[in-house]
Formats: structure tokens, C-alpha cells, sequence
């Protein structure tokens, strides 16, 4: 066996999490068709059933079509429940289950490095999803104009949001079981209350100020005026809010995953 | 300089001490052995050098660098072969390498010139593109030893490394660890396979409730802790065992009765053996004192669970 001292290149920490997002994206490059397909099919046939077939006895929205108002709320969802799928159940597998976060933590990358990689990761996940659902919005001609590009970094942020946020959930969870009550909590309700299927108007008004502070009702500000083909009101308040939930979930999931993994 | 040196290491967790007031040095280039029963206090230790846990005092220096505080940094020229493994199912053998050396912040090109040497090292040069779930458990255990070595690391850590291998699989595992070894990598190993031990290990710590109990190199211990001689006599067919135990107790210096074996180990066991060929009834083996029996003597027999 060849000994001579391999020189270990002196990495930026800051980058630590790039070969853990990196190992990620190569389990999934083995399966992308399948995976991408398999993330569309399920909001596309709410989108368009509902969109459609609801919306056909529904009057428009602030001047849209249901079905375009619904689109919005589409991708927003879409985004979250890609991001919350891959924080919970798959970081949970390779935490738990493969023990692949221990085989990383034997090198000389830490507990952040793989935190990071594993929200970065998720949040690339959902892109993937939000923008396939863009792509199919577009086509089906419920966007106006070149505004709605920049749906796709509203979509980042929305993801990173919902990613620190779901590992949070991760690091606390004794199995997969524990995971519907994430679902059944917190995103089935907030999707309901933050304007995916229908404006928050239709709310009592304490529960539309909840909901509108809820880090879905966010994205859904941001995308759905981008969609239309207008600047988003208040976007900046809206990106702050996205950025923060992301910056503060990840520092609690990262605390919470150290007294897990390394006490 | 020691490849590790730990000083006074103590942990404890939900109010029992499972590390209490470790110290041990390892010279680089040789084979350390940290051996002891089920709960003594093995993994914790190891993980507690890795720098993934923090010790509640005590001090540790891994390759010169201070633990935790530099662990990082420490394990850039270190490998670890886990007690389970956690290789990456969805990858091949070689992917499992490539992936694994970006980890050390290695350059693709560098790891992928590595990884042909490093499957010839493990005797899986043909499974380059075989799934993990194809391998044999022997073969996953060499796939994740040569993971191990991907950094070219001076240290490498070895927890359990032949646990669940059939003899075959543990004899190369020997074989390899014995190559490192002549290459002047620091081994530091556990196991509670005293013949592991004794083949290997240059120096060896005995501990138990996370202290250490005993220190030297296998034949050091044998020679220190127990009489050269054992033989062992057990009942077949109708035999009475602890007459003959009673009867001839001070033919030995010790006699230890587990089961329906007597040990009796002796310094001379001549007159022992005459008598044992007159008994009737009984079968009796003698040997050479070994690791295990010193294991035992220090840990006692009964069960660890």
C-alpha cells in the first residue's frame, strides 16, 4: 500500500457542506426522472382538477381565474412539501437509519457541515419541484410575462424556510411515525390558512393575521403577484420574514441535532 | 510524540460514570488494544478521542492537536472503521470511496487515482461497480476499512473489526491491519476477541466500568497476571468433577469452576495430569495461559449484557 502523505487541501469551513449536498445530489441524479415525475403528478392533478373543475363555478379572484389563483398556491405548496418531505423522512433515514451523518462525522467536516448540507439540500429539492410546477404553469399560459422567473429564488427561499424548519422535526424525532404529527399539525392547517386554496379574506380576521405571518402565506405573497406579472407589495418584509424563519430554525435544529447525535 | 495521549478522562451519563479517570498513551506506529467487556466503556472512549462527544474532564491529544477544540483538524489524518457499518447503500464500492474522500476535501481526480490501489487493498478490485447490498458482510467490513484509509491517515481507529466475520473474513481482516501496520499507521483498536488482541495489539489497556484495570503487551499480562499452564477438565459420562476439584485443589494454583468446566491453572501441571488420566469420567485439555484467561481473571465470568 502506497503511504506517501496525501496533502488534505485546506478547505474554507464555510464550504464544509458542499460534498454533503454533493453526495445527496448523486443518490438523486440515479433517479431524477422518476423522482421528478413523482413530485408533479400529485399537485398538477389537484391544480388542474381543482383548478378546473372547482373553478368553473367559481368567480374570479381579484381578477384572475381560480385556476391561476390556484396555480400560485401550487408552487408555493409544492415547494414546502418537497423541502419538508427530504428534512424529515430522508434526512431522517440517512441520520437514523443508515447512519450515514455518522460515517461524515468521522472525517474532518463537523455536525454544522452535514446540518447545512442537509438544509441546502432540501432547499434544492423543492426547487426542483416548485420550478418543474412553474414550468407546467407557464405552458398552461397562467403566467404573464418574464416577471414570474423570479418566482424561482422566492421558491429557494421558501424552501430553505420549510427545510430548517422540518429539521428541526428531524432532530427531535424518536421514528418515522412521529412525522404525521408535523403534517397533521402544522402544514395540513397552515396550507389551509394561508391563501393556497382560497384567499384569507374568507377567514376570521385573528386567524388571517396568524396564517399571514406563517412562512407559506409569505411565499404565497411573493409568488403569486410575480405569477401575474406584478412586483409582490412588500416584498422586502417578505423575504425577511422567509430568511429569518430559515436563519432561526436552522440554529435551533442544529442545537437540537448536536444534543442528539454528539452528547 | 504520542499518536494519542488522554489523561484523566472521565464522562458520565444519566448519573453513571462510564468513563472514570482514563489515561493512556499511544506511541505512533504501533498497535494499541482497548479491550474490555460489553458497557466498560470502549465506544465512548473512542468517540470521546474523535472529539465527538466532549468529556466532562480530562484531556485528550490526537495527532497533536487538542480534543475537542481541534478535532476537526485531528481527523483530517485519521480513520475510523466503525463498529457498524454505514456505507452508502445507494453507491457502489468505488462511488462509496469517491464520495467518501470529498468528505477529507480531496480533489476527484486524486481520489479516483486512489480508489483502484485502495479496492486491491481490500480484495474487491472485481466489485468496483457492485452494489453494497451485493457484498458479503466480510466484504463490506474490507469496503469500509479501505473507506477508512481513502485520507491516507497516519491513526486509524478500528471499533470491533471482526465482530459478526466468519474465520476466513477475519483472517484477511488480520492480514491487512498487520500490512498498516508494517506501513507505520498508528492502530488503535477494539475488540473482546482476546486471539485479535494477542495477534496484534504491541500494547493493550484492559478496562471495565471505565476504568483501567490492567496495561502491558499480551505476554506482559499473561506473564503478570496468571499461571503459565491451564488445564481444563470437564464431566463426560457419568464423571464426578467436584470430587475431583476437591480432591485435588492444591495441585494447582488456582482452580476456577464455570459450568461443568474446571480451570485449573498451574505453573507445573505434571502431577495434575497423572491423576487426571486415572479419573474416570472425566476429559481434560491442556494448554498455554492465553489473553482470555487473563481476561477473565480480571473481569470475572459472569455475564455482561
Amino acid at each position: 500500500m502506497n503511504t506517501t502523505a496525501l496533502s488534505t487541501p485546506t478547505r474554507l469551513p464555510a464550504f464544509g457542506w458542499f460534498p454533503v449536498w454533493q453526495r445527496n445530489f448523486l443518490v438523486w441524479r440515479k433517479l431524477a426522472l422518476p423522482s421528478i415525475l413523482g413530485n408533479l403528478a400529485d399537485p398538477l392533478i389537484y391544480m388542474l382538477g381543482l383548478g378546473y373543475g372547482l373553478g368553473a363555478m367559481l368567480p374570479e379572484i381579484n381578477g384572475t381565474s381560480y385556476v391561476a389563483f390556484l396555480a400560485a398556491g401550487t408552487v408555493c405548496a409544492s415547494t414546502m412539501n418537497a423541502a419538508t418531505f427530504e428534512a424529515l423522512y430522508s434526512a431522517f433515514s440517512r441520520m437514523h437509519v443508515q447512519k450515514t451523518w455518522d460515517a461524515i462525522l468521522n472525517t474532518p467536516l463537523g455536525l454544522a457541515d452535514v446540518v447545512a448540507g442537509e438544509l441546502f439540500w432540501a432547499a434544492t429539492k423543492s426547487l426542483f419541484s416548485g420550478a418543474a410546477i412553474l414550468v407546467v404553469v407557464a405552458v398552461l399560459g397562467l403566467t404573464h410575462g418574464p416577471l414570474a422567473l423570479w418566482a424561482l429564488p422566492a421558491i429557494v427561499l421558501t424552501g430553505l424556510a420549510f427545510a430548517a424548519l422540518g429539521l428541526i422535526w428531524n432532530a427531535l424525532a424518536p421514528s418515522y411515525d412521529f412525522f404525521m404529527y408535523y403534517f397533521t399539525l402544522f402544514i395540513t392547517p397552515m396550507t389551509l390558512i394561508s391563501g393556497v386554496f382560497f384567499p384569507t379574506d374568507q377567514l376570521p380576521g385573528w386567524l388571517a393575521t396568524v396564517g399571514g405571518w406563517l412562512p407559506l402565506a409569505q411565499g404565497v405573497a411573493l409568488v403569486r403577484p410575480l405569477l401575474a406579472g406584478e412586483v409582490p407589495p412588500n416584498a422586502l418584509i417578505h423575504i425577511m420574514v422567509l430568511l429569518a424563519t430559515a436563519g432561526v430554525a436552522f440554529v435551533i435544529a442544529l442545537r437540537l441535532t448536536r444534543r442528539r447525535l454528539l452528547k | 510524540m504520542a499518536a494519542l495521549d488522554v489523561q484523566d478522562l472521565r464522562k458520565t451519563y444519566g448519573g453513571t460514570e462510564v468513563v472514570a479517570g482514563l489515561s493512556f498513551a499511544v506511541e505512533a506506529g504501533r498497535c494499541f488494544g482497548l479491550l474490555g467487556p460489553n458497557g466498560a466503556g470502549k465506544t465512548t472512549t473512542l468517540r470521546l478521542c474523535l472529539g465527538l462527544t466532549g468529556p466532562d474532564s480530562g484531556a485528550v491529544r490526537l495527532n497533536g492537536c487538542a480534543i475537542p477544540d481541534q478535532a476537526q483538524q485531528a481527523r483530517a489524518r485519521v480513520g475510523v472503521v466503525p463498529q457498524f457499518d454505514n456505507l452508502d447503500p445507494d453507491f457502489t464500492c468505488a462511488e462509496n470511496l469517491l464520495v467518501f474522500g470529498r468528505y477529507f476535501g480531496m480533489k476527484d481526480a486524486d481520489i479516483r487515482a486512489r480508489i483502484p490501489e485502495l479496492l486491491e487493498f481490500a480484495s474487491l478490485s472485481s466489485k468496483a461497480d457492485a452494489k453494497i447490498s451485493s457484498l458479503s458482510g466480510g466484504m463490506k467490513r474490507r469496503l469500509t476499512l479501505a473507506r477508512a484509509l481513502v485520507n491516507d491517515p497516519d491513526i486509524v481507529f478500528l471499533d470491533e473489526p471482526t465482530t459478526g466475520l466468519d474465520p476466513q473474513a477475519r483472517h484477511l481482516i488480520w492480514d491487512r491491519l498487520k500490512q498498516l501496520k508494517s506501513a507505520g499507521k498508528t492502530l488503535i483498536l477494539t475488540t473482546h476477541f482476546m486471539d485479535e488482541a494477542e495477534r496484534l495489539c504491541d500494547t493493550l489497556i484492559v478496562i471495565d466500568h471505565g476504568r483501567k484495570i490492567a496495561e502491558g503487551s499480551p505476554r506482559q499480562l499473561i506473564a503478570e497476571h496468571i499461571e503459565p499452564q491451564v488445564v481444563e477438565a470437564y464431566d463426560e459420562a457419568g464423571g464426578d468433577l467436584p470430587a475431583f476439584v476437591d480432591a485435588h485443589r492444591q495441585l494447582a494454583g488456582r482452580v476456577e469452576t464455570s459450568g461443568e468446566t474446571a480451570f485449573f491453572y498451574c505453573s507445573d501441571p505434571r502431577p495434575l495430569l497423572a491423576r487426571l488420566a486415572e479419573a474416570p469420567g472425566l476429559r481434560y485439555v491442556h494448554r498455554a495461559s492465553n489473553l482470555e484467561d487473563v481476561f477473565i481473571k480480571l473481569t470475572g465470568r459472569e455475564l455482561r449484557d
